[in-house]
């Protein structure tokens, strides 16, 4: 019990990190990915926006990043993290990377989930005189809202997961304080008070997202 | 001047990938339509119906030909002008089409945000349009606590937000059990009575085009192979494919094995005689049989309601004298023909 109190401390310090690293790599990854998505659904071929190339280009780019593997994906971006945040270590290296992956990732969620719209109501709306902005706007965003939030759900607890490796870069958060103080000094207490508090904030997050799904899709 | 005016109008679909071939799904068809007309285009689905009417409001570029409303050739407008064009035709689809992430109300409100009128005015008129297909108490529903018919309604409404002079309904009915199809029928009818709006329907469903249609298509292959007003199509219908819809409501002669069967239970001579004309009915042939001592049965047949107006066709079972059977015919009266069933 006294191990407990002694670190939780720490425990809340580095919770509120991973909230900060987990939270301004999803905005900022969230956003992207949602116009990368948004993007190489309008511009594939039949699209509202049908670009083949635009389209080739993109689903390259996502093609190319998706499959490396994050902690790999961390460490090869410290350059590119230099240039952007300023340096390429840290909690801003770290948050800059996650970003990144979780640009692309969403950019394939959100691309699937638009695909699930019915393309009468694009045409309906078309029909009645909408031009493409104002379809994605008005129709295709908000037809495919439920399963987005669901999709983007999905996308808090991957980062939650990418999160846990921020320390290769020397970023903190609870994961690299699971590992650095918990595993690396065998200490139990302290990666599974991580661990407890890691199970509690995916939990929350999961449910959240299903609240506000189903508010959306009124089911 | 035609409201509507279709010329030598071709749309070709590439090949999606190699080795398919590119598909012709509307083959050089002209039409014209007046204003305020219900004008039904026919035909068997992959006729190209659907696609033919999409050309019309431009949904889809035509390959060749033009289109004209109001003497304006669409096919040469720019992608806005075309999306201002747009908001003056209305279009109902089969499955409705409504967005299920609005309200009926926001649904209607729709076309009006597109045209850019007021929030204030919007709720007004969305109200009004509400009212007039009779769904003012579901303003505030989402589209899936509706049914069939109501969600049609609102696709009305919806369509006809912009004032509209053309409504584009495309197999509007197809989806809906036959009392609903009803409902959206009588509405379709009164926008086009009380509002005066032209609509031109698609559909392979016969009783929407008696029942509506001022003037009628038929479509096979992508060409119009029949064309004319609903009601003398539908009584003398010339090609194959015309004849087979019409078949569909209006009971045809008996023919072959049926006619075979016919006989085998009736004896005497065959007799059709069809009737065209309000002014005649059954009554003035049987009325002439009965006086002339021809003793008869009928056999066969039906009267139909097309646009209004009495269509009959009949097969007799006559036996009497062959003078007595031919003054009886002369008797009948104009409107009225009689020939003898062969085969």
């Amino acid at each position: 019990m006294n191990e407990i109190r002694e670190n939780l401390p720490d425990l809340l310090e580095q919770t509120a990190i991973m909230l900060q690293i987990v939270g301004l790599g999803m905005l900022f990854g969230g956003l992207a990915g949602l116009v990368v998505g948004t993007a190489l659904y309008v511009t594939r071929r039949g699209g509202i926006l049908a670009q083949p190339v635009v389209w080739w280009v993109l689903n390259a780019l996502v093609n190319l990043v998706r499959p490396i593997p994050f902690i790999i994906l961390i460490a090869a971006l410290q350059p590119l993290a230099r240039v952007v945040v300023g340096k390429g270590i840290g909690n801003e290296a770290a948050t800059f990377a996650i970003a990144i992956a979780a640009t692309f990732g969403i950019a394939r969620i959100i691309e699937q989930n638009l695909v699930s719209v019915d393309p009468g109501m694009i045409e309906a709306a078309r029909a009645m005189g909408a031009g493409p902005w104002r379809i994605i706007r008005t129709v295709i965003l908000p037809e495919a809202l439920g399963p987005v939030i669901l999709g983007i759900t999905f996308a808090v607890i991957a980062v939650v997961d990418m999160s846990a490796v921020a320390g290769l870069v020397g970023g903190e958060g609870l994961g690299n304080w699971a590992i650095t103080y918990g595993y690396r000094q065998y200490n139990e207490i302290v990666t599974w008070m991580a661990l407890v508090v890691i199970i509690i904030i995916v939990q929350l997050v999961q449910a959240l997202g299903n609240m506000l799904a189903r508010k959306v899709m009124r089911h | 001047m035609p409201h509507i005016s279709l010329r030598e109008v071709v749309k070709t679909f590439p090949a999606r990938r190699r080795g398919e071939r590119a598909v012709t799904a509307v083959d050089g068809v002209s039409l014209e339509v007046e204003r305020g007309q219900i004008y039904g285009i026919v035909g068997y689905s992959g006729a190209g119906k659907s696609t033919l009417v999409r050309l019309i409001n431009g949904l889809e570029p035509v390959t060749s030909g033009s289109v004209l409303i109001d003497d304006v050739d669409v096919t040469t407008l720019s992608a806005r002008a075309l999306r201002e064009l747009r908001l003056g035709i209305g279009m109902i689809f089969q499955r409705f089409n409504l967005l299920r992430s609005r309200t009926v109300a926001s649904n209607v409100a729709y076309p009006l945000e597109v045209a850019g009128v007021p929030r204030a005015e919007r709720a007004a008129k969305v109200e009004r349009l509400l009212a007039f297909v009779g769904l003012a108490d579901h303003a505030g529903a989402y589209p899936e606590q509706l049914s069939g018919g109501q969600q049609q309604r609102v696709g009305i409404a919806r369509a006809l937000a912009g004032d509209p002079s053309i409504l584009l309904a495309d197999e509007a009915t197809s989806a809906l059990d036959p009392e609903t199809t009803d409902e959206v029928l009588d509405l379709l009818a009164r926008v086009n009575a009380e509002l005066g709006v032209t609509i031109v329907v698609i559909t392979h469903e016969m009783e929407v085009v008696t029942r509506l249609a001022h003037r009628v298509a038929v479509m096979e292959g992508g060409r119009v192979v029949e064309e004319g007003p609903t009601y003398d199509v539908f009584t003398a219908p010339r090609t194959e494919t015309a004849k087979r819809f019409v078949r569909t409501v209006v009971r045809a002669l008996p023919e072959g094995d049926e006619l075979a069967a016919l006989r085998a239970k009736h004896d005497g001579r065959f007799f059709t005689i069809s009737f065209t004309d309000a002014a005649a009915s059954e009554a003035s042939v049987f009325g002439a049989l009965a006086r002339n001592g021809v003793d008869f049965n009928l056999v066969h047949g039906g009267v139909d309601d097309i646009q209004g107006r009495v269509y009959g066709l009949l097969t007799i079972a006559v036996r009497g004298e062959e003078a007595a059977i031919e003054a009886a015919i002369a008797e009948a009266g104009p409107g009225v023909s009689i020939a003898e069933a062969v085969a």
